[in-house]
């Protein structure tokens, strides 16, 4: 699988970034095959030529069918937000940051209520606008999931309770959470269409846990969820959780999607553009 | 609470799966889970059935077997499995296979059409041709009668799309203002789907809505899916699917004259909650369903999903038969489940003994009595979507509306599914009223005009759609889902009902059971 080697185009980008990007290439070249992880604490003045060269390298990709469009845009989405965990890059199995909790039967329309679907995923721009809104039709009870004005979530994993997802079949829903940044539901269980789209546009990586755990979890809490190992950490109480294996639905969404999956190993001829 | 009886066959493994808080339904040989809508927190439910859905993956065992029946045990299949390995070219298939199979027709809207095709276009070329052009429909229904840019653009997507494919079947409206101007539109999706003759016994039918599992009552395979299988069907023709084990349920005896078949669905997910179907298909079978109309078996089939369900299926018979006459020429198989195929559980109800429900606030499996909720003060009546603005629908809450010679009380907003169905509003004597149409009952009783056929206000749309629920408002409404938000406010509370509870809450303001009328 291809890596993207964005150290070579780096330039007058400092040693420090350089070589903590090896580490997390490292990573990312053991499974994955889109989006590079960025680091903490990239300068600003190397910032405008990473997001550059992502963006050459992750055209490149494209062009021969590596990544999906999912992937491309996300890329391209993330690309302005420069300081992101090194663990938090698309396509790694190791999501470590804030979460996200709430509770049971959380719905299409309060992940991404109805007006927003006018909005064409597909479409770059809409793409964007489509996860500002993400979880806008939660009630005020379980906080922000986005912060007003911002476009983007601080929340890398949801950690929910059962039936999460549940409603209509609209992949809005997986679309806008991964839209916003989001990396990882962690939920007791999983209503089968949104499921299947997360799994589809590899947005999301779908989580199960052995039970009920979001009760003792809160917003805000720092988590590492770590697919390799199948567990949730919650550095925040200490507390660990065994999760289900991702399965087979692993190496879809680490490839971006149905499609990008269906390329790579070989099911479908790459598109001629 | 009206009496339900609900048994399920021997399991070893669900009586530990009762220690969650379930109490066991009384009676030798039944592992049934009796729940105590009152007293049972939802999630003891919700685990319970998951705990037996990991238990009984295969089907339970019956207690009796002739030998002679051995050999023909193993190839029995329930009609859901009979359909995907036909369309699989399977001879037979078991609950937990993945196949690829044949899509026979491939649904998309306005709301999912446009990213789908982005998808397509992007993954198979800009220059693809669909895998045929005579299996997709594209309906627009959802933002229709909005002066939202970005939904009227939606639309132009899908007839560019129409056009530069030669899509036999596209639904058109290019004047918003007056739809009757539009020969080619429809509205609801799911009722056009049935009205134009798309639904098929023995058919697969996917579509980019939740809804798509309506059609199941046409005895096929129909579910919703999302915009990346969409575009992978449109240019493949097949998906990859896990055959979903069946649970059954047997509805029996006369329906009671105040009982319609959303009572009945609704009395189903409050049973088993809205997870209690995850990943299986529901079948519908028995007396009271072989009585049913066409249109009643659609309400039946198009809330599956509201408990999780993959599909629904209602075996198709001498009625499916008589309804299709003259809308399809293309030639169908007719599946129905053996004798001996097993179902993971079956749940058998005595439909005379039930009474009329509402799903209370915020969830579709919030099950409480119409006539326990009188004291509930609403705001408005809503009566329309594919669940609930079908024809029959509107003859019912006519129905009662005349009966009771009452005007209504809070404002009444009625919305036909399809064009069809608002002619008939226009034409159709409704039962015991020397020949009043539906148009003029409800203009008599004061309650709005009906609207543009849509989708409209069943799940809020656009700031400017009609009968958008705009303020935290009590509404009583014959759709499918009340989540928080779901009709526009966040605040909004929502009693889903059967057009006849709709119609009497709308004569007294108080949520009320239709028995005040009939």
């Amino acid at each position: 699988m291809a890596t993207v080697a964005l150290g070579q185009q780096a330039g007058p980008a400092s040693s420090a970034i350089t070589s903590s990007f090896a580490c997390s290439l490292h990573r990312a070249s053991l499974r994955c095959v889109s989006v590079p992880c960025f680091t903490q604490g990239v300068a600003c003045a190397g910032s405008a030529l990473w997001g550059l060269a992502l963006r050459l390298e992750v055209e490149k990709q494209r062009s021969q069918g590596v990544v999906s469009n999912a992937g491309r845009l996300r890329a391209l989405a993330n690309e302005a937000d420069a300081v992101v965990d090194s663990e938090s890059g698309r396509g790694c199995r190791v999501i470590h940051g804030k979460c996200f909790v709430v509770g049971d039967n959380i719905d299409t329309d309060q992940i991404i209520p109805a007006e927003y679907l006018t909005l064409v995923p597909s479409k770059p721009e809409e793409y964007e606008k489509l996860g500002s809104y993400a979880m806008i039709g939660l009630p005020a009870q379980w906080g922000k999931f986005i912060e007003d004005g911002a476009m983007k979530t601080e929340y890398k994993v949801i950690i929910g309770g059962g039936n999460f997802g549940c409603g209509s079949s609209r992949e809005h829903a997986p679309v806008a959470l991964g839209a916003a940044g989001c990396r990882a539901v962690v939920a007791e269980s999983y209503a089968r269409i949104f499921f299947r789209n997360s799994v589809a546009t590899g947005e999301l990586y779908p989580v199960e846990t052995n039970g009920k755990i979001w009760e003792e979890n809160h917003t805000g809490d720092i988590v590492t969820l770590d697919m390799d190992n199948d567990v949730l950490v919650n550095h925040s109480t200490g507390k660990q959780y065994h999760l289900k294996p991702i399965g087979e639905a692993g190496p879809v969404i680490d490839a971006g999607g149905i499609f990008s999956y269906a390329r790579s190993t070989g099911m479908i001829a790459s598109t001629a553009q | 609470m009206a009496t339900t009886a609900v048994s399920v066959a021997h399991h070893p493994g669900i009586s530990s799966a009762l220690r969650d808080g379930a109490s066991l339904a009384s009676g030798s040989g039944f592992y049934g889970v009796r729940v105590s809508v009152a007293a049972a927190p939802k999630t003891s439910v919700a685990s319970a059935h998951r705990d037996m859905r990991v238990r009984a993956v295969m089907a339970p065992q019956k207690q009796e077997r002739s030998p002679a029946s051995t050999g023909a045990v193993k190839q029995a299949m329930t009609a859901t499995e009979k359909i995907l390995a036909n369309a699989s070219e399977k001879t037979k298939l078991a609950p937990g296979e993945n196949v690829w199979v044949k899509a026979d027709v491939l649904m998309t809207h306005d709301v999912c059409g446009p990213g789908t095709i982005g998808i397509f276009k992007k993954e198979f070329g800009q220059n693809a041709k669909v895998w045929d052009r005579e299996k997709i429909v594209l309906i627009p229904d959802h933002y229709i009668f909005t002066s939202d840019e970005r939904a009227n653009r939606n639309v132009d997507i899908l007839r560019d799309f129409a056009r530069e494919q030669d899509i036999k079947y596209f639904y058109d409206i290019t004047d918003r203002s007056n739809f009757r101007a539009n020969p080619d539109y429809k509205g609801v999706c799911h009722v056009a789907l049935a009205q134009e003759g798309h639904c098929r016994p023995g058919e697969v039918l996917f579509g980019t809505d939740s809804h798509t599992c309506n059609a199941g009552a046409f005895g096929q395979f129909a579910t919703g899916i999302g915009n990346t299988d969409a575009g992978f069907i449109m240019g493949t023709g097949k998906l990859l699917i896990k055959v979903p084990p069946t649970l059954r349920f047997v509805l029996d005896g006369e329906m009671p004259k105040y009982l319609l078949a959303k009572d009945l669905i609704l009395q189903i997910i409050g049973e088993i909650s809205v997870a209690g179907a995850t990943y299986r298909a529901m079948e519908f079978v028995g007396t009271a369903v072989d009585a049913m109309t066409m249109e009643d078996r659609m309400t039946l089939c198009n809330m599956v999903v509201e408990a999780g369900g993959k599909n629904g299926v209602v075996p198709a018979d001498a009625t499916t038969a008589k309804y299709l006459e003259g809308k399809t020429s293309k030639p169908y198989q007719v599946f129905t489940s053996d004798g001996n195929a097993s179902f993971l559980q079956e749940y058998r109800f005595d439909v005379s003994k039930l009474e009329p429900l509402v799903a209370k606030p915020h969830s579709p499996d919030n099950r409480g009595l119409a006539r326990e909720c009188k004291d509930v003060k609403i705001d408005r009546v809503y009566i329309g979507s594919c669940t609930g603005g079908k024809t029959e629908d509107f003859l019912a809450a006519a129905e009662l509306l005349a009966i009771s010679g009452q005007k209504v009380k809070v404002p009444t907003f009625l919305v036909p599914a399809t064009q069809k169905v608002w002619m008939d509003l226009y034409s159709l004597p409704v039962p015991g009223t020397d020949g009043k149409t539906c148009a003029e009952i409800f203009q008599q009783a004061g309650c709005d005009t009906p609207a543009s056929p849509s989708c409209a206000a069943c799940l809020g749309g656009p700031r400017d759609t009609y009968a958008r629920m705009n303020d935290p408002q009590v509404c009583v409404s014959t759709t499918n889902r009340n989540f928080p938000g779901r009709m526009g406010h966040k605040e909004g509370q929502i009693y889903l009902a059967s057009p006849y509870t709709a119609a009497a809450s709308a004569l007294t303001g108080f949520v009320t059971d239709p028995r005040e009328f009939l």
